[in-house]
């Protein structure tokens, strides 16, 4: 099982911050522009679940996966949205990303008011503290993937 | 990562005086530097907006409040849950309009205020100006466009301290430009 990266963005659509740990193809487009198409799809899955949605919904989208890689979703009702990307024998990892939201972003980048909200994150604690954190999970080992 | 085991369970308890004491210090040092009360309580709304923004991640990273359906259950998550929160008190809901966009918060006591006699040269002043700024903040970055300004405060003689929310729209969220 392994992760294989990490996109913070905000409620404008900005990326304010991207990783990635085991990522063996690259989309062979510039970062800026990987962002934008990925932000695109969030917000097209997130209105077409909306609308595609028979029923009342209370958490919306929350992951799809293909044939070999899982994408896991969490949005918070200020609109900050956490993507990861693991294989696929990984399970829901709605509580993770709310961790991540909760512990790292509010902690060192909210509470920190050097941080301008809504521009990529610059802070080296956050980074170092994002790092550590996905690397101590249990799904996290390259060797095994 | 110690900080990170203890975050959840135990909210860093603070002795309220001192919150209080460090505000009043900071209403007096505006009313030096600016000349009338109007200034000072845009000010102090500034202030507030700025720090509601903030806040309101630290709150839903902290509560596990989901998006509200209503001005309603906005209402109830404000009074019940922040309030308490943040500043010990629970505050009662009342005076609906009847259209349902436009409530009261009425405040039993009001921390801020717990030392304060207003001068008689200050009767424009809206002490707790800041609490207006902190709700329209908090509540703007989950979409509420919202009026928020005190209608009675007993340091002006009034008999309890009401705080009017008034709805004013959602705010869409939009793709950004440059996107198909």
């Amino acid at each position: 099982m392994t992760v294989h990266n990490l996109y913070i963005f905000d409620r404008n659509g900005s990326c304010l911050h991207y990783s990635e740990w085991n990522r063996k193809k690259q989309a062979g487009i510039s970062k800026e522009e990987e962002f934008k198409l990925m932000y695109g799809m969030l917000f097209s899955i997130r209105s077409f679940i909306s609308k595609m949605s028979p029923l009342d919904m209370k958490d919306g989208f929350l992951a799809f996966q293909t044939s070999r890689y899982k994408l896991h979703y969490y949005e918070t009702p200020t609109g900050i949205k956490l993507v990861m990307n693991t294989d696929l024998g990984v399970p829901n990892c709605r509580d993770t990303l709310q961790q991540i939201y909760s512990t790292l972003y509010v902690e060192y980048i909210v509470k920190n008011p050097l941080c301008v909200l809504g521009e990529s994150l610059q802070s080296d604690l956050f980074h170092s503290k994002l790092d550590s954190f996905i690397r101590a999970l249990p799904f996290f080992s390259v060797r095994a993937a | 990562m110690s900080r990170q085991s203890n975050r959840a369970t135990d909210s860093k308890k603070m002795n309220s005086e001192l919150f209080t004491l460090t505000y009043g210090a900071l209403v007096t040092q505006l009313c030096k530097d600016y000349e009338n009360d109007e200034e000072v309580n845009k000010q102090l709304d500034k202030m507030g907006y700025n720090i509601g923004v903030r806040l309101i991640e630290d709150f839903l990273a902290r509560s596990s409040v989901g998006r509200c359906h209503d001005f309603r259950e906005t209402a109830d998550v404000i009074a019940k849950v922040a309030f308490k929160m943040y500043l010990g008190i629970t505050p009662s809901v009342t005076n609906w309009s009847p259209a349902g966009d436009e409530f009261s918060l009425i405040l039993e006591s009001n921390p801020l205020v717990d030392f304060v006699e207003l001068p008689d040269n200050h009767s424009n002043l809206v002490y707790s100006s800041l609490l207006c700024g902190v709700l329209r903040g908090a509540l703007e970055m989950v979409q509420m466009a919202v009026d928020v300004r005190f209608a009675q405060d007993t340091l002006r003689g009034d008999n309890v301290t009401e705080i009017r929310m008034k709805f004013i729209k959602r705010i869409e969220e939009n793709l950004p430009a440059g996107d198909e």
